[in-house]
């Protein structure tokens, strides 16, 4: 009979390892693990359980017993870094893909990470790399709003984000905006986890929705500005921006709004430049222009 | 003139500059102080642009009024650009303002030159100074260096900065003679090497040091007599535990406003790579500015040689290319339609096929389509078993474009008897147009 696991969708890492330990340690193969992670069972059966008990061959993170002794076992870095990646992915998958790597490198084939195109490895590879890049977009696009309190005027302001990640990458990503915008009260909104920090420790709630951020930041206008204005029009590459800043986040940023128009205005801008004739007369004075040696010279003198 | 104003004018300036990596320095960040900032190694691209270029840093003139006259440049004495100017604490607010909001992982502050060289320099100094000595910022500054600016305004700057740039703007002496009257290249290659020294002895003192007690490293000073002045302590002056631009330095060289070709450049960048240290030339291919000069040529070269210019950076940095095999005599300019790795091996069809199972690392970095990563991973793949084709899909390779060069377990080249034109034309038509073209 396989063993049941009960295991929530967006657990991490740790839950995954306490579990993994537990059944490496009774010599459960990942052929006989059921890695459940709906819960519907629960649903249609009817039956109230108690948090701590255990139904037959069921079990959930929380329920393995602290005093049974866990055989310590031996992955190296590169291993745990990988699971780390993987863990957070949102492919339910996820669990049993890194059981039955995990029981595989155990079990003698110590060489595995380095055999990319094998079919396991390659898809817990292309996982890790899906996760790594979310991170990556993350950091890149949550873009915060400032909130000041009236009343207070010497309070500090508040900073606060909404995002959309692909995978389950709050707990895994906040110890870098914690070393970014430590001397900074902040939070992100996600909708399954939010994070906050008030310079002393990392908090985790549940997840939120967009009503949750302020709608408008006096900022705004200005890095639109900027953006409008960095912009070369002579150059136009559509496919490479999106190829890293893919649709689904343009929700998120300020910017978006402006690629369309600045987009359709590119080409009249350059047949504006190319059309003006050159100017025989700048707006600087000839007198003003720089000489050089006499600059040295003067400098020499000193 | 009003902030956001003053903001639209100084970004549309600075948008010539071509350098805009806000990675390569040391990695830092504000744990336990009250400060904001950090810098990762890799660098992160906040926003993309419609030109498809990262937005990584606030990228701003301090100010575009400048008395020099360089033909190619939009902020000339002689140009009819409408002018404006920051004060230091209005780009060290916007900067924070920035930061905060995670729009930007730093600023990059060049300007044009106002009254002279030290006073222009000092501006700049000042805005890296206060946002890290009054604010704790963290994050990444890259200032642009003026050649004639005094040594001490240099070497503070270096303090401050994560990188510090100068342009050597054109390849050769006589071109910079006729477009820029005002640099002098002598002045530039100098403080290149001024910058170059800094840099190094900065760095060799930090591995010196171990563990905690590198966070607060000072820079170093020089106890040598013939040592430049820049790498020399100044007296009386904190030194705040910093290191000497971190991040290193680069250069940017302006393609197509001079009549140079692009053996000329290349050899001018592995002179400057080798000479100088820099980490990176960036290649930046003159675009129609609007009021140009009557010293330019009438045409703007095209934009996909700029591209090819950085794919043979790429190989004389990355793939162990010398300058004459990707661009050799008789053949000056780089070819437009395909890639110069791939040019390279048509010329030189009897280095291949190559083995993948039995090749050296060199000879794989040769085969066009297989880059430094892919390379690394078939070398410690085929560790374990012999790969075959589908293993080199899995890697995600593009197999109509390798394929005629390697053999594999279960794959020879078809036509090892077709002549380099007509491979040519074949792997031409699989690939897509690159340049990007304008509606």
């Amino acid at each position: 009979m396989p063993t049941v696991i009960d295991i929530s969708p967006e657990a991490g890492f740790e839950t995954w390892q306490t579990i993994a330990r537990h059944l490496l340690t009774r010599g459960i193969p990942p052929g006989e693990v059921l890695w459940q992670t709906t819960g519907t069972d629960d649903l249609f059966s009817g039956e109230t359980r108690e948090p701590g008990t255990c139904s037959t061959g069921r079990l959930t993170a929380e329920l393995v017993p602290s005093q049974t002794p866990q055989t310590r076992f031996r992955v190296s870095k590169a291993f745990i870094q990988l699971a780390k990646a993987v863990a957070a992915h949102r492919d339910p998958a996820r669990f049993d893909l890194l059981y039955t790597l995990l029981w595989r490198w155990v079990h003698g084939e110590k060489h595995l990470l380095s055999q990319h195109t094998e079919p396991l490895v390659h898809r817990c590879q292309t996982m890790e790399k899906a996760v790594r890049r979310d991170m990556h977009k993350m950091k890149a696009f949550v873009r915060f709003r400032e909130v000041r309190f009236a009343e207070h005027e010497k309070a500090d302001a508040l900073y606060i984000a909404w995002f959309e990640p692909t995978h389950y990458i709050v707990k895994p990503v906040s110890s870098f905006f914690k070393a970014r915008f430590h001397g900074m009260n902040w939070t992100i909104v996600t909708p399954y986890q939010t994070v906050h920090w008030y310079q002393e420790t990392l908090r985790f709630t549940e997840g939120g929705s967009r009503s949750d951020v302020p709608e408008y930041d006096a900022m705004e206008d200005a890095w639109r500005l900027y953006y409008a204005s960095i912009f070369n029009p002579a150059r136009l590459k559509l496919k490479a921006m999106q190829a890293e800043m893919p649709k689904k986040y343009w929700k998120g940023l300020p910017e978006a709004t402006l690629i369309q128009p600045l987009t359709q205005m590119s080409a009249p801008r350059m047949e504006y430049m190319l059309a003006t004739e050159p100017s025989r007369v700048g707006n600087i004075h000839e007198k003003s222009r720089f000489r050089r040696q006499d600059w040295l010279s003067h400098k020499e003198l000193k | 003139m009003k902030l956001l104003q003053k903001l639209a004018i100084l970004a549309d300036a600075a948008k010539y500059d071509a350098s805009c990596a806000s990675s390569g320095s040391i990695k830092r960040d504000s744990l336990g102080s009250k400060g904001i900032g950090s810098t990762t190694s890799m660098g992160i691209c906040h926003s993309y642009a419609p030109d498809g270029r990262c937005i990584s840093l606030l990228k701003i003139l301090l100010t575009n009024v400048c008395i020099y006259d360089c033909a190619y440049c939009i902020n000339r004495l002689s140009s009819n650009v409408a002018r404006a100017r920051f004060s230091p604490d209005e780009v060290v607010n916007l900067t924070l303002d920035f930061y905060r909001r995670n729009y930007i992982e730093g600023l990059f502050l060049s300007s044009g030159i106002i009254r002279n060289p030290d006073y222009t320099m000092e501006q700049l100094v000042t805005v890296a100074r206060t946002l890290r000595e009054t604010h704790q910022f963290n994050g990444y500054i890259h200032l642009k260096t003026i050649p004639d600016a005094d040594p001490r305004l240099i070497h503070e700057a270096g303090l401050y900065a994560d990188r510090l740039s100068i342009n050597i703007e054109l390849p050769t002496e006589a071109g910079l003679k006729t477009l820029a009257p005002e640099k002098d290249t002598r002045a530039i290659e100098s403080s290149m090497l001024r910058l170059r020294s800094g840099i190094e002895e900065s760095r060799a003192y930090r591995k010196q040091l171990t563990g905690k007690s590198r966070r607060s490293t000072l820079a170093p000073v020089s106890a040598h007599p013939t040592a430049p002045v820049a790498s020399r302590a100044q007296p009386g002056k904190p030194h705040a535990g910093r290191h000497f631009a971190p991040g290193g330095q680069s250069t940017q060289m302006i393609v197509g406003a001079d009549d140079a070709d692009d053996l000329t450049i290349l050899r001018k960048s592995h002179q400057l790579y080798d000479h100088y240290g820099l980490r990176r030339v960036y290649y930046s291919a003159f675009s129609p500015i609007p009021d140009p000069s009557h010293r330019l040529p009438a045409k703007a070269p095209p934009l996909v040689r700029e591209h090819r210019l950085y794919q043979a950076d790429w190989l004389l940095r990355f793939y162990g290319f010398s300058v004459n095999e990707i661009a050799p005599d008789g053949q000056p300019m780089l070819d437009l339609d395909i890639d110069p790795k791939l040019a390279w091996a048509l010329r030189h069809r009897e280095c291949f096929p190559v083995d993948i199972n039995r090749a050296s690392k060199e000879q794989l970095l040769r085969v066009p389509g297989l880059g430094p990563r892919n390379v690394a991973r078939i070398l410690s793949s085929r560790r374990h078993n012999r790969l075959r084709l589908q293993d080199l899909a899995r890697l995600r390779l593009s197999l109509p474009k390798i394929k005629p060069f390697i053999v594999a377990l279960d794959h020879k080249p078809q036509h090892s008897g077709m002549e380099s034109p007509a491979l040519k034309r074949q792997l031409m038509g699989d690939s897509a147009p690159i340049q990007g073209s304008l509606f």
